[in-house]
């Protein structure tokens, strides 16, 4: 056994208390900022990520630009009323947040057991909705910037009016949208993890089915039964029809969906139960971990 | 140990913890009934080839796995039910780590966890700066993650395990695939730190003998989940040591060493292999059946004018032990993989395997008794 060394005084502090026992007793007051803190802390490296790899404004701004050209173009063509530009635009811009919530957010559980994180993460003095959040909270930053930089830009380059009315609905119905996508991310990140590949592959094969059922480039109401199904179960569908009634007031094309401030009723109810659901899976996902050694562990 | 660590419960103690993996085409023990109990302050290792069911335990005491059957407690708390309270006063770092995000620099990975481990904001980014330097990272402050060698990427991991200042810190493998350098760096970073503050405790899985035998106060050799001997690395190594052995450099033996054989206490004495025949130097190994006898032997040398040039003892290391108790070295595996083992797989270092892959021959196992060597 090594020799008795001297104290190196970086070393010699301690926290919470002179022995383990007292270390340990943390205040509920102190538990929930330690939980805000790591939720801040979580979404740092994707802010961080984001300054740091431009990258992201060719790939999620100038391609799907040319995604959303296409469908303006071609609505120019066969020359429909020229409301279908903006809802075109306006689908292009909130798909950035659907795209962040199916691929980003729903993989990102997978991804940190992968890297040995969520290992980590289950060690630490946190809960791990304070993890879910986090990645919700830097998901839903950076989706934003882009999902601004694809309005701005379409709107610019082909020149669409909106119609505002009623600017306060518009602030919350966008406001239940990112919390009930997230909620849903929240959950695809528990399921994800489970099922690994297999929840990649089913991914893959619902998000062009998602898209069309939910009216990314034309209203959800002319799809009819399908569009209603659609609006009660997927908060893309539902937000994204909402935001048109929103800022297109007065479009006489938006027709057979319910009023917004039914829609942002439904948000508000896909918000309380996806939050809940997450919060059950990752509680389950954890003792599942626990008991069968497999979930945290890499490789497995 | 301190005294003030001596009121506290046991920094850890485990009673017939048993873990069982699900696996097909049968279940895989990994833990066979693990009794033990470290003190409060102590640095203790847990030493055992690849397979032994180290990781296994480390995974339980630090709260990610549930044991199958048995109690562990770290500072009296129970594993299975208090692990909030566990995890705000534990860390643990692991060989080969590749936590975090590469796209961050390393400050800004290390104030990411210092907030998973609810320090503040501020108080965070001190911290982070006063570990950096500490562990010597200091020109890596701004460097990104995904840019730093192994060496300088597992002292950032010793940084994190550092950061909450931890009453207990699991060491799993820390210094795997690490050159000479960076091993050595991490053991007197782990010993500074443990000396800093009273009470604070190390779990130690290695199996680097030289490393537990350097770093450890005490040690329990581990194979196929169970415990086959605790004691310190002097304890142990007496316990294979049934002779002592001396080896002499004289300038001169008149006589032969028969008469050295002749001796009290001396079981027998023989002319090394590497002494140089033209020369007046001599060298002998001894075999004494106690160090007493050497005293003897001193004696009778003086009596005859040689003198003494050099006198070393050999001992046995902890790998005699090991062969001793388990009857076979540490890369003698003849091992199965378990679901447990995270350590397998892993790129850019230099792992031979995965620990925790043990399938002990149940009835093999549960016939050897612990070796509790005092």
């Amino acid at each position: 056994m090594a020799a008795a060394r001297p104290a190196n005084p970086v070393f010699a502090t301690t926290r919470g208390g002179s022995d383990p026992r007292t270390a340990s007793d943390w205040s509920q007051r102190e538990v929930l900022a330690s939980n805000g803190r790591a939720l801040i802390g979580r979404a740092y490296p994707r802010i961080r990520g984001m300054a740091r790899e431009p990258s992201w404004v060719f790939f999620e701004i100038l391609l799907p630009f040319l995604t959303t050209s296409a469908f303006v173009l071609v609505y120019r063509a066969l020359q429909a009323p020229e409301a279908y530009v903006g809802f075109v635009v306006l689908g292009g811009a909130m798909a950035a947040f659907w795209l962040n919530v199916v691929w980003m957010m729903a993989s990102q559980l997978y991804w940190e057991k992968s890297q040995g994180n969520l290992e980590l993460y289950f060690a630490a003095p946190m809960n791990l909705m304070s993890i879910l959040l986090g990645m919700a909270l830097g998901g839903l930053v950076m989706s934003s910037t882009r999902a601004a930089a694809i309005l701005v830009v379409s709107t610019l380059v082909y020149n669409v009016t909106f119609n505002v009315e009623q600017w306060g609905l518009v602030v919350v119905v966008f406001a239940l949208t990112l919390t009930a996508l997230y909620g849903l991310g929240m959950i695809l990140a528990s399921v994800f993890l489970l099922w690994g590949r297999e929840a990649f592959h089913m991914t893959q094969l619902v998000i062009e089915p998602v898209y069309f059922v939910s009216g990314l480039n034309f209203p959800v109401g002319r799809l009819g039964a399908l569009g209603a199904i659609a609006i009660a179960t997927i908060p893309f569908a539902v937000g994204l029809d909402a935001m048109r009634q929103l800022v297109f007031a007065g479009q006489p094309y938006i027709t057979g969906t319910p009023s917004p401030e039914v829609e942002a009723l439904i948000l508000a109810a896909m918000t309380v139960v996806f939050g809940l659901l997450a919060r059950w899976m990752i509680r389950r996902i954890e003792r599942m971990a626990r008991s069968r050694g497999s979930l945290s562990i890499r490789w497995q | 140990m301190d005294p003030a660590a001596s009121s506290l419960p046991p920094a850890i103690s485990a009673r017939g913890v048993r873990r069982v993996y699900d696996a097909k085409p049968e279940p895989i023990t990994a833990l066979a009934g693990v009794d033990l109990e470290v003190a409060p302050g102590e640095f203790f290792g847990l030493l055992g080839p690849n397979g032994a069911g180290k990781t296994t335990l480390i995974k339980i005491l630090t709260t990610l796995l549930l044991p199958t059957s048995g109690e562990a407690r770290i500072f009296g708390f129970d594993v299975a039910t208090d692990t909030r309270r566990i995890r705000r006063i534990m860390n643990m770092v692991a060989g080969g780590e590749q936590s975090g995000y590469g796209i961050l620099t390393v400050r800004e990975q290390l104030w990411m966890f210092s907030q998973f481990y609810g320090l503040r904001s501020r108080e965070g980014w001190t911290r982070v700066d006063q570990l950096i330097d500490a562990v010597g990272l200091a020109e890596q402050r701004l460097q990104r993650v995904s840019t730093l060698s192994t060496g300088q990427r597992q002292k950032m991991n010793m940084a994190r395990g550092l950061l909450n200042d931890p009453w207990i810190l699991f060491l799993d493998e820390p210094t795997l695939g690490l050159d000479v350098a960076a091993a050595r760096s991490i053991r007197e970073l782990v010993l500074d730190w443990k000396a800093a503050v009273p009470g604070r405790t190390v779990l130690l899985t290695t199996h680097y003998m030289a490393e537990a035998d350097e770093l450890c106060e005490r040690i329990a050799i581990v194979d196929h989940g169970r415990i086959l001997a605790i004691g310190t690395p002097d304890e142990l190594k007496r316990s294979v040591q049934r002779e002592s052995i001396f080896r002499l450099e004289l300038d001169h033996l008149d006589g032969g060493v028969a008469q050295l054989a002749r001796l009290p206490g001396v079981e027998s004495a023989a002319l090394a292999a590497d002494t140089d025949a033209e020369s007046q130097r001599v060298t002998v190994n001894l075999v004494l059946t106690d160090d007493a006898a050497l005293g003897g032997v001193v004696t009778a040398l003086g009596g005859t004018g040689a003198q003494i040039l050099a006198l070393r003892k050999s001992e046995p290391t902890l790998e005699d032990v090991f062969v001793e108790l388990v009857g076979r070295g540490f890369g003698d595996d003849e091992q199965r993989e378990a679901p447990g083992d995270d350590r397998d797989g892993r790129v850019g270092d230099e792992r031979d395997g995965d620990d925790d892959a043990g399938v002990p021959d149940q009835e093999d196992a549960e016939s050897r008794e612990p070796l509790e060597v005092r």
